[in-house]
This record gives C-alpha cells, sequence and structure tokens, in this order.
C-alpha cells in the first residue's frame, strides 16, 4: 500500500470531528453530548497526533504529544465537572435535559429560559444571610 | 512510513465504534462502547508512535472518563429522571449538513497543508539540558512546563466545581457515598488483589517517564485507580475532604511547582531548571505531581460528599 | 534586581500560590485572599508604570525562546488589563468576604469560594500576558472552569441549569479554539503569535474561522449568548460581578492579539465586516432584552451583552485596507480598549450595587424597590456614576470610548458604524433609567417610608462600587496615562 501512514488516521480524525458534531447536535440527552463532546476532542487529537508524523523524520514531534496529554487531561477534568453537574441538576428535579433545549429553541427563546421572565418567584433570597437555609 | 491495511482497519473500526457510542439506543452500551473507543484510540497513537499519549489515551481517556461515565449512568438511572425532549427532526438534517461540511474542509485542508518541519529538532538538540531522555517529558515539564503548572490547576479547579455540588449540610464530610461491600465477596477479593498490583505499575511509570514513555499523569492515573479500587470495595472508607493529609498529598506537588517556577526569579527566569540539577527536580516534581494528579482523579471518582439518603 | 520582571511573574504567580494556600488552609481563605489581593494589586501596578517607562517587559519562561517555549510580553494594554482586573478582584473579595464569613468559617463556601476566585484571577492574569496559542487555551480552559463553579456555586436547580449550560457553550468554544490552533501548529510550526505573523496567509482561513468562532462562543456574541444572563444573574452577587467584567474580556483579549498582532486582517474584510454586524445585533437584542427585564441582576447581565457588542465595531473599522496607518485605526484600537475597561469597571461596579440592594431588601425586583434610594443613597449613587460610563456620558471611560469609536468610525468612511455606538448609547439610557426610577419612586403610602423587610448596610461596604465606579469616571478624566500604553493600532 502506497499510503503514508498518517493519512488515515488524520481523516479519521476528521470525520471523528463530524460525527460529534452531529452527536451533539441530535442528541438532547446530556449524557450523550458529554460523550460527543469527548469524541470531537480525541477526534482533534489524533487528527492532530497524525499530522504530526507527516515529516520523514523517524521520530515523532514531541511538542504536539506533549500538547495532546496536556488537552486529555484538560479534556476529562471538564467532563468530570460536566457530569457532577448534570447529575445534581438531576437530583434537584431538572431532568436529564435542560430546559428549552431543542437546538432551534435555544437561539430563538431567550426569556423561556429557565422561567427568568416575570412571574415566575425569583429567589435571591438566599443572598440574605438569614435566608441562607432556604434553597438547601 | 507506510499504513498497512491494520491501519484503514482500526481507522474503520474507531469510527464505527464512536459513531454506537453516539448513536446507538441504550446508554449504558454507549459508554461501553465509548470505552472500547478509548482503548482502540490506544492503539491508533501506539502506530503513530506517540506511546506517551497511547498510555494517556488508555489510562485517562477510556479508563478514567469510563468510570465517571458509568457512576453518572448509574445515579442518574436510580433517579429516573424525566426524559430530555427529543430535537426537532429538521435538526438532524442540518447536523449532518454540518458535520460533513466541517469534515470536508478538514479534509481539504490536510491535503493541501504545506509540509513543515515541526519541532522534534529543536528539542532534540536541548534535550541534554532538559533534565530527561524522554522527549515528551522534557517539553511536558521544562520547555512547557508552564502549561502543565495551569493544567494542573485546571484538575483542581474541576474537583473544586465538583466538591460546590454538595449540600451544605454534607459538608465536610466523607467524599462519595458510603459503600457497603460484602468482606467475603468477589469485590472485596479483587480489592485486596489489585490495588498492590496497580501501585507497583503506578509508581513504575512515573519513574520510567524519565528516559522511556511513562510519566507523571499516567503514573498518577494507575495510582488512583488503586486507591479507588480500594475504597469502592469498602476496604478503605472514603476520605474526609478536610483531612490534612489529603490536602497535603492534593497541593504538595502544585505548591512545589509554583514555587519553583517564581524561585526562577533568583536566576532572573520564571519557571527554570539549571541543567546540572534538572534531573533531580524533575524526577521530584513528577512524584509530587503524581500523587497529586492522583489525589485529584480519585476525588473526582468518588465524587463531593453526599448522604445516603437521597435517591 | 530586575524589578519588571519580577513585578510581571508576581502578577501570574501570586494569585495561583493563593489558590493552593486557600484550599490547603480554608479557615483563613480570607486572609490569604486579602493578602494575595493586595500583593498582586501592587505587582501589576508596579508594572504598570515600568512598562509606561520602560517599554514592555518580555519573558521567555524556563529561557526557552519561542517556538521551543512560551513567550510572554506584558505590554502597555496588558498592564492595563492586568490593573484593572487586579483592582476589580480586591474590591471583589473584601465584598465577599462579610457574606461568605457569615456561612462560617468551616462551610461549604468558605472552602470553595476564595481557591475559585483566585484561579480564575491566575488564569486571567496569565491570559493577558501569554503569547502563545496553546497557553492561551490552557488559561481559558482554567477561566471557564473555575467560572462554572462560581455559578454552581449557589446551588439551586435554576442556577445549576446555567451552570451546565455555560459549561456547554464554554466547551464548544475551547473545542474550535482547540481546532484552530492545531491547524496552525500543523501548518506552521509553531504556537507563537509573534512568530506566526509573518507566516499566516488566506490559506489558513479555516484555522482562523475555527478560532475566532470559538472565541465568540466564549465572549457571548449574539446569538451565542444565550449562556449569559441565567449564569451572571444566578451566581453569588460577587462572582456575578467577575463573570461580567472580565470574563468575557479575556477572550475577547485573546480574539484582538490573534487578529491584530498576528492574523491576514487585510485579507479577510468580509470576516471582519461580519463580526462588525454580529456586534451590532448584539447591542440592539441585548438593549432590546434589558428593557423587558423585572429583574436588576438580570438587567445588568443582558447589559453585558449588549455592552460586548460595541467589542466587535473594531473589526470592521481597523481592517478595512484604506484605514491600516491612519488615525482612524489607532483611534478604533484604544477605543476598545477603553471600552473593554470601563465597562468592566462599571458593570462590576453595577453589579456590587445590586449586591448590595439585595442584602438590604432581601430580592432585586424593581416593582418593589420603592425608597430604596432615600434608604441607601451611596449605593444609588454608585450605581448612577457606573450608569454614565455605560451610556457613555462625558467624563467617563464610556464616554472616551464612544467618542473614539465614531472617530474611528468616520476616518474609515463607515459612518453607519458610529450608529451602533450612539443608538446603543441610547437604549443604554433607556434601560439604565428604568432601575434608577424605580428605586428613587417613593413608597405609595409614606415617602419617608422604609422599603419592606429592610436591613442596613455598613457603609464600608457601600463604598466598595463606589470605588469601582468612580475608576470607570477616572479613566476618562486621567485618560493621557492609559492612551499612552494603549498605543496604536498593534
Amino acid at each position: 500500500m502506497n499510503l503514508e501512514i498518517w493519512i488515515p488516521y488524520a481523516l479519521c480524525g476528521s470525520a471523528l470531528i463530524g460525527l460529534g458534531l452531529y452527536g451533539l447536535l441530535v442528541n438532547a440527552r446530556l449524557l450523550r453530548r458529554i460523550l460527543a463532546f469527548n469524541v470531537i476532542g480525541s477526534g482533534i487529537f489524533l487528527l492532530f497526533g497524525a499530522m504530526a508524523r507527516r515529516s520523514g523524520a523517524p521520530y515523532a514531534d514531541p511538542v504536539p504529544q506533549a500538547m495532546i496529554i496536556t488537552g486529555i487531561v484538560v479534556a476529562i477534568a471538564a467532563t468530570a465537572l460536566a457530569l457532577g453537574l448534570i447529575v445534581a441538576h438531576a437530583r434537584a428535579g431538572g431532568g436529564e435535559g435542560l430546559p428549552g433545549d431543542d437546538a432551534m429553541a435555544e437561539v430563538q427563546d431567550d426569556e423561556g429560559l429557565d422561567g427568568m421572565s416575570d412571574g415566575v418567584s425569583d429567589d435571591v433570597s438566599d443572598e440574605r444571610p438569614e435566608a441562607q437555609e432556604s434553597q438547601r | 512510513m507506510m499504513a498497512s491495511h491494520f491501519d484503514i482497519a482500526l481507522c474503520l473500526l474507531i469510527f464505527s465504534v464512536a459513531a454506537a457510542a453516539l448513536l446507538g439506543r441504550q446508554t449504558f452500551m454507549a459508554i461501553v462502547f465509548f470505552i472500547t473507543y478509548g482503548l482502540l484510540l490506544a492503539l491508533a497513537w501506539l502506530r503513530l508512535d506517540a506511546v506517551d499519549v497511547a498510555l494517556a489515551e488508555a489510562a485517562i481517556g477510556a479508563g478514567v472518563t469510563g468510570i465517571l461515565l458509568l457512576i453518572a449512568r448509574a445515579r442518574l438511572k436510580a433517579m429516573d429522571p424525566r426524559d430530555a425532549p427529543l430535537p426537532h427532526p429538521a435538526v438532524r438534517t442540518i447536523a449532518a449538513l454540518a458535520a460533513v461540511s466541517i469534515s470536508a474542509a478538514l479534509g481539504l485542508r490536510i491535503w493541501s497543508l504545506p509540509p513543515s518541519e515541526g519541532l522534534q529538532k529543536a528539542v532534540r538538540a536541548r534535550l541534554s539540558e532538559a533534565g530527561t531522555d524522554n522527549p515528551v517529558t522534557a517539553v511536558l515539564l521544562n520547555f512547557r512546563g508552564w502549561d502543565t503548572l495551569l493544567e494542573t490547576l485546571v484538575l483542581l479547579a474541576a474537583l473544586l466545581g465538583a466538591w460546590t455540588l454538595s449540600r451544605d449540610k454534607d459538608w465536610p464530610g466523607r467524599a462519595g457515598r458510603a459503600h457497603h461491600t460484602l468482606p467475603d465477596g468477589v469485590l472485596a477479593e479483587f480489592g485486596r488483589f489489585l490495588p498492590p498490583v496497580a501501585l507497583t505499575i503506578g509508581v513504575y511509570l512515573v519513574w520510567v517517564g524519565g528516559h522511556q514513555p511513562g510519566g507523571a499523569f499516567q503514573g498518577g492515573t494507575v495510582l488512583a485507580s488503586a486507591w479507588i479500587v480500594t475504597v469502592m470495595t469498602g476496604l478503605l472508607p472514603a476520605p474526609r475532604v478536610d483531612d490534612a493529609s489529603l490536602r497535603t498529598a492534593l497541593l504538595a506537588g502544585p505548591i512545589a511547582f509554583v514555587l519553583l517556577a517564581t524561585a526562577g526569579l533568583f536566576a532572573d527566569r520564571f519557571l527554570y531548571y539549571p541543567p546540572e540539577q534538572a534531573k533531580a527536580l524533575l524526577l521530584g516534581l513528577e512524584a509530587a505531581l503524581a500523587v497529586a494528579i492522583a489525589t485529584t482523579l480519585a476525588l473526582l471518582v468518588f465524587g463531593a460528599p453526599q448522604s445516603r439518603e437521597e435517591t | 534586581m530586575n524589578w519588571p520582571l519580577i513585578a510581571l511573574v508576581l502578577t501570574i504567580s501570586l494569585p495561583l500560590l493563593g489558590a493552593l494556600l486557600a484550599v490547603a488552609s480554608a479557615r483563613f481563605g480570607d486572609w490569604i485572599a486579602g493578602v494575595i489581593a493586595v500583593g498582586t494589586l501592587a505587582a501589576a501596578i508596579g508594572l504598570l508604570f515600568f512598562v509606561n517607562a520602560q517599554g514592555a517587559v518580555t519573558l521567555a519562561v524556563g529561557g526557552w525562546a519561542p517556538p521551543l517555549g512560551i513567550q510572554l510580553i506584558a505590554d502597555g494594554t496588558a498592564t492595563l488589563f492586568l490593573s484593572t482586573t487586579a483592582l476589580i478582584m480586591t474590591i471583589v473579595a473584601l465584598f465577599s468576604a462579610r457574606s461568605i464569613l457569615r456561612r462560617g468559617r468551616n462551610s461549604r463556601e468558605m472552602h470553595l469560594f476564595w481557591p475559585l476566585l483566585l484561579l480564575l484571577w491566575g488564569a486571567l492574569n496569565a491570559i493577558f500576558v501569554s503569547r502563545d496559542l496553546f497557553n492561551l487555551y490552557v488559561g481559558l480552559e482554567l477561566v471557564s472552569l473555575a467560572s462554572v463553579a462560581l455559578v454552581a456555586i449557589e446551588g439551586s436547580r435554576r442556577t445549576l441549569a446555567a451552570a451546565l449550560r455555560y459549561l456547554l457553550f464554554a466547551l464548544t468554544g475551547s473545542l474550535l479554539y482547540l481546532l484552530g490552533a492545531v491547524l496552525l501548529y500543523t501548518a506552521h510550526g509553531t504556537l507563537d503569535l509573534g512568530l506566526l505573523a509573518a507566516q499566516l496567509g488566506p490559506d489558513d482561513g479555516l484555522a482562523l474561522a475555527a478560532i475566532t468562532a470559538g472565541l465568540i462562543v466564549k465572549t457571548a456574541l449574539f446569538p451565542f449568548h444565550v449562556w449569559l444572563p441565567p449564569a451572571h444573574a444566578g451566581a453569588p452577587t460577587p462572582a456575578s460581578a467577575v463573570l461580567s467584567a472580565l470574563v468575557p474580556k479575556a477572550s475577547l483579549y485573546i480574539l484582538l492579539r490573534v487578529w491584530f498582532d498576528a492574523g491576514p486582517i487585510e485579507t479577510a474584510s468580509v470576516a471582519m465586516t461580519f463580526l462588525g454586524a454580529l456586534g451590532a445585533v448584539a447591542v440592539l437584542h441585548g438593549s432590546l432584552m434589558a428593557l423587558r427585564q423585572q429583574r436588576l441582576k438580570l438587567i445588568i447581565a443582558y447589559s453585558t451583552c449588549a455592552q460586548i457588542g460595541y467589542l466587535f465595531v473594531i473589526f470592521p473599522l481597523a481592517a478595512a485596507p484604506a484605514v491600516i496607518g491612519t488615525t482612524g485605526a489607532d483611534a478604533a484600537w484604544q477605543g476598545t480598549v477603553f471600552q473593554a475597561l470601563s465597562h468592566a469597571l462599571a458593570k462590576a461596579a453595577m453589579f456590587l450595587c445590586a449586591g448590595l440592594i439585595i442584602e438590604a431588601v432581601g430580592h432585586d425586583r424593581l416593582d418593589r424597590l420603592a425608597g430604596t434610594a432615600r434608604a441607601m443613597p451611596m449605593t444609588m449613587f454608585a450605581f448612577g456614576l457606573a450608569a454614565i460610563s455605560l451610556m457613555g456620558l462625558p467624563p467617563s471611560g464610556g464616554f472616551i470610548a464612544k467618542y473614539l469609536l465614531v472617530n474611528a468610525a468616520f476616518d474609515a468612511g463607515a459612518p453607519l458604524w458610529s450608529m451602533v455606538v450612539l443608538i446603543g448609547g441610547l437604549l443604554t439610557a433607556a434601560y439604565l433609567v428604568r432601575p434608577l426610577a424605580a428605586t428613587w419612586r417613593s413608597p405609595k403610602d409614606d415617602p419617608n417610608e422604609l422599603p419592606p423587610g429592610f436591613v442596613d448596610v455598613a457603609r464600608r461596604r457601600q463604598l466598595l462600587p463606589m470605588i469601582l465606579a468612580l475608576a470607570s469616571l477616572a479613566l476618562g478624566l486621567f485618560s493621557l496615562l492609559p492612551v499612552t500604553l494603549m498605543g496604536g493600532r498593534p
């Protein structure tokens, strides 16, 4: 086969980025969205790592590798926080999606956000020291 | 190097497994597919001569991420939350178009990229001054050490963020929820057998990172897994979040890193390793960072302090 | 003793060290934060004066010059951002001490608020001085995670939803930015903006588009602003102050550096016009949404969305080929930096005033605020001063900003952009007059009656937003030093 090694992996990386984007847009369930983010991220890393192998040098460029390792760690930090928030939000009664969450509505509908518009009780009272236990 | 049929097959497999993870029906299978995807990616990294990355991907990308996902799924399932609204049908088409165009644009860009040297030669040229024989470690801790310092703080920020999700009444208790395990069951047996093995491998990985693939992140993750298994199988209670030795383990590495960086001012530098002491400094720093990373990852897996009464 | 270097290093390392110490010793988090704040503020102001006297301070981390290592540069603009951030953070730290301490020295907030605030500060400072694309990425991630955590600390279901939405948008922005940075390294073998400057060309369009898209998502430019109002209104008020005043400026700052220090801005006039158009829509949409809100914190949050729009007018103005090298381009650059800084100070002051109102009367609904101004005149005076700056009335920093932008628009032969600035000023006046009027209104029955449930607020604390509001005006009154530091269009 007369294909350099980086080509299939770079194309795979590009495909993964697109796939992840698709998964992000069509999935409303938050856990799947986190999977989609991770796929996009690892697709970017794969693309990067493959391209780093382009030159004919016998060893790989260590700078992209270091950056990818950093990226992997940053990704898990964000994933951990996101998953924690998803579980905490659901535990507080929020369901597994975000309110007003289909992709179109997110762009058009500002005031329906979480009932922030008039008529819904808005509880900033827990900023007053006496009422600090109200949300807990 | 030339691609072989194995590479083509691996790429197709990676893509299919990722698609199954994102588009399949059941969440549990999706997560399993995702973990598999991570392991396959590690194979891809091996083929691309990026062994350090392969280790990191397998341990962190597939391993710890997988655990976090499974735990999140279990907790969500137990709550039986309202289902998320389905997206509008037009969204699928738009999403598909967007996905294809992005991938195509990237593919075209790849084709038209100018050949570029990369920094292999620059790294090799200064490697002897860096205090390590592993070029990736040299870049991570020395040449671009400032990135790594910020990155350990990113991990800390995520942990602090996870801790904000604890309830006031549960603070500052033991991390996560209490586990009840049969002392003679299979899980407990694993708990007795696995951690020492993981501990040995973890320490080895940190040590060997000085001259071969390995290092603080990979080793730290394996150390974290040793602790996670011990706690999950009930052999040790989860630590209290305000425990002094826990906080020391968590912070000694990053504090040493920041102090070392600032101490560079004595040489009119920032984050400077004098070449004669670089090897010792790097090894010490890697060890401290590995402990910090292990502690942070384990605490992220345990979760914020939470009492058992809630769902 | 290389004092400028010491000042630079301290501005980035002190907050981070402080954060670590605040985790180590949570009981004394407030003391640690206070000491670190004073130290960092001193370092930032010191650096400002050093750079004014001797020119930019550069530092290659570890002694490794780019492309192998990371380059940090503190030039005039960077020191202005560093000093403004330091002032706002110090005041916010002083402001928060009381409400956090009331929860107890072993409480969740005590353990978490100080480290998160200091991590955010350190990350912002790291961004302001960095010239390396990947270093900026890690800094942005730290800013995002710390910000999301500060929103989530409040804990109600709605705030958790807001934090989650914020995180999802932030992750999207980060991934887009990372994609662009990766493509640039792959094409040119370096991540340093200085080295890339000579090499970027039209082929890098995809990479630059990805970086720009990622950064405008993080800056909450229309239409990617939907996450901002609920997050900033739902966060604890001192956190809102920092989130609105400083966090969007970090990603904007990177965008400015990428395009003006490195990017082939002359060849991208269509994209630049598009960015300017989005900015114009942001000003209109944000202002109109602010007019419809009934809660003070939401008004202020939507105001941020609107004011961010002004910051994008620079792109069409400074990119037009006819303008390069003229005073018009300089005016656009200076106007934008003035806008960013005076908005930061005024917005932080406004949020702190809102926080004081909430402490005093227990809520922030406009229809029940009658009599508040009579009861806490200093706070409402500070609010009014901040409003003057946001509306762009002389002699505030906001006025200088708008004046410069209007001049630049005429110089570039594109007077339509000046309409954006001017109409925006009118709309700002409209939506800010509403809360002012609501608080100045007397209660129906008895003009001297206090609002229901009024709790007195210490004069000391009312002074804090006043300091920030006055600083926003001082920026306009004493504008010579800032203008010298900002310099012309880079």
